[in-house]
């Protein structure tokens, strides 16, 4: 079959052109590419973090602006991010002077892609904490905030995380949009390949941001298996051993667990 | 029911192969598109393509208009993209005409074409070009690749030419068009030919709306805009002359595949030719680009008023 003949010099010419050292070293090789898409990335998740994480949270606590935020963060993940990026520059290039009138653009573009995802998930992670410990909490005398800090955002962290993997995953697939007003990043190989059609060194480029999203996607599961507490997930046989400790040091009469510690305080 | 599934699992086994010999057949393009058919359609059948920007399509909506009028079955895939794209999608039949320009063109398939003046561009260009296509009578209007300065720019460092650059570029920006990296006529040309090395070369678009933001906004401090830009009059942009020839001439010319150009074809498209010149482009143009008009709208108005609609 003609197609199969043709096939395999495809992936040979992207072998070559990947293990060219050429390729990977000085100022457009393909390390220097790959630490400035991930400073890109890596800058707009923070702004898109640092924005969506406590409006989810405050959302989801509250209940309040639930319907406009909804709408907007769902209206907000129809904008196509190439469209954005052109409007920015235009409106942004002659108002800001040197390469901030590249970067700003690509920066805000990929910042409203990313806080849809982050923001459902935060306040997604919120509303579904367990009535129940929300009640406790209260009960204990909690305050609203330190329910919100305390108990519920400790529970919504699997959802957090998952908004912000997701979030970080398609950052890194569409940072390479910067490369589209003159910046670096991995798109550079994207589109200078496409434009002189050097196919080999294009479909590199493609095959390196999917790995490094791929990448970040692990890293960020990675995180998150660390990062939420092992009584939210089930995992590890620690909690389990430690709960079983308590009842079994209890029944033999071991009161050191179940001792009222706060009776003589609460009467202060 | 396993009968089916056998019958399913063929089924699909044969698509993916017909699938992947239609690529095969296209070039090795893996960036074509649409089945280009290119066995089937007569000779008055005509694909024509254009360039991403917005002049290489206004030229390809008067090319098809003049000949639909002479009764040729005309279809159209514009917007293609660069050179490097489109040559390719000729030589395999995905398109037969595209509007081009005498230098680059003979320069593409030439790397060692010296002519800078208009006729011995074009006899240059006609000796490179390949067997299977052709160009036809090439037409006065002259769309130049041209490095282009702000008055202010032009005024303080004192620029007429791009030979005035020597000296000074080294703390420019320099904006052009990806391709402009590799490119003869590009970085390394401005290099060869007159010693120039800019602070940086930043890739924007083809004389599109980036680059001309970018120079007037300072982003850039010299940008590759095409001489036929209604941005450049509009924001009183100053052109550098070209004193060693750079950048050759580049007269509007008609690209075909010798297959597809038959009498009724050359006369429509050399009527055309005679009636283009660079103010006439640079006007149409300016429709398109500043007034909004659709090029297919303007290409109509232009062949009408010249009797060859």
């Amino acid at each position: 079959m003609a197609a199969g003949e043709r096939g395999p010099p495809v992936i040979q010419d992207i072998i070559a052109w990947l293990s060219d050292p050429a390729h990977w070293t000085g100022e457009d090789g393909v390390l220097r590419r790959t630490l400035e898409h991930l400073g890109y990335s890596g800058i707009a998740l923070v702004i898109a973090a640092v924005i969506a994480i406590p409006a989810g949270l405050v959302i989801g606590h509250t209940g309040r602006g639930r319907f406009a935020v909804v709408n907007l963060a769902g209206a907000a993940r129809a904008i196509p991010s190439l469209g954005l990026l052109f409007l920015l520059f235009l409106f942004l290039a002659p108002r800001v002077s040197g390469d901030a009138a590249f970067l700003w653009p690509s920066l805000i573009a990929l910042v409203v892609l990313a806080i849809p995802p982050i923001l459902s998930g935060a306040y997604a992670g919120v509303e579904s904490v367990d009535p129940a410990a929300r009640d406790a909490a209260r009960g204990m005398g909690m305050t609203g905030p330190a329910v919100l800090l305390r108990v519920e955002f400790p529970c919504a962290l699997p959802l957090v995380f998952s908004g912000l993997r997701s979030a970080a995953l398609q950052i890194v697939a569409t940072a390479t949009i910067a490369a589209i007003v003159g910046l670096g990043g991995l798109g550079r190989f994207l589109i200078d390949g496409q434009k002189s059609r050097d196919f080999p060194q294009m479909a590199s480029g493609a095959l390196v941001v999917a790995v490094l999203a791929l990448l970040v996607d692990f890293l960020f599961a990675l995180a998150q298996r660390y990062a939420v507490s092992p009584g939210l997930t089930g995992r590890g046989a620690r909690a389990t051993m430690r709960h079983t400790e308590v009842a079994v040091r209890a029944a033999a009469g071991e009161t050191e667990a179940i001792r009222p510690v706060d009776r003589s305080r609460s009467r202060q | 029911m396993t009968t089916r599934r056998i019958a399913v699992t063929i089924g699909t086994a044969i698509a993916l192969m017909s699938a992947a010999g239609c690529g095969s057949d296209s070039g090795g393009d893996p960036l074509a598109t649409g089945s280009a058919t290119s066995s089937a359609g007569g000779a008055s059948s005509i694909t024509v393509g254009s360039a991403d920007f917005p002049e290489s399509v206004l030229l390809a909506e008067i090319y098809a208009g003049a000949l639909q009028a002479k009764g040729v079955d005309v279809s159209k895939k514009l917007s293609i993209g660069s050179r490097e794209a489109y040559i390719p999608a000729l030589q395999d039949g995905s398109i037969d005409l595209i509007p081009e320009y005498t230098g680059v063109l003979a320069q593409y398939f030439n790397k060692e074409a010296k002519a800078t003046d208009s006729e011995g561009v074009y006899t240059e260009l006609k000796a490179a070009l390949p067997e299977t296509l052709t160009v036809l009578e090439k037409s006065a209007a002259e769309d130049k690749d041209a490095v282009v300065v702000t008055k202010a720019t032009a005024d303080k460092l004192g620029l007429k030419s791009i030979a005035d650059l020597e000296g000074k570029s080294q703390d420019l920006v320099l904006g052009g068009p990806p391709e402009w990296k590799t490119r003869p006529t590009g970085v390394p040309g401005l290099k060869k030919v007159y010693n120039l090395e800019f602070k940086s070369f930043k890739p924007l678009d083809a004389g599109g709306p980036l680059s001309v933001q970018a120079l007037k906004s300072g982003q850039v401090d010299a940008a590759n805009i095409f001489t036929t830009d209604p941005s450049i009059p509009a924001n009183s942009f100053v052109v550098l002359e070209d004193p060693k020839s750079l950048f050759a001439a580049q007269n509007v010319v008609p690209l075909a595949t010798k297959a597809k150009v038959n009498p009724t074809v050359e006369g429509a498209l050399n009527a055309v030719s005679a009636k283009l010149d660079t103010k006439t482009l640079t006007d149409l143009l300016a429709q398109v680009v500043t007034d909004k008009k659709d090029p297919d709208a303007v290409a109509a108005e232009f062949l009408k008023a010249n009797g060859l609609g």
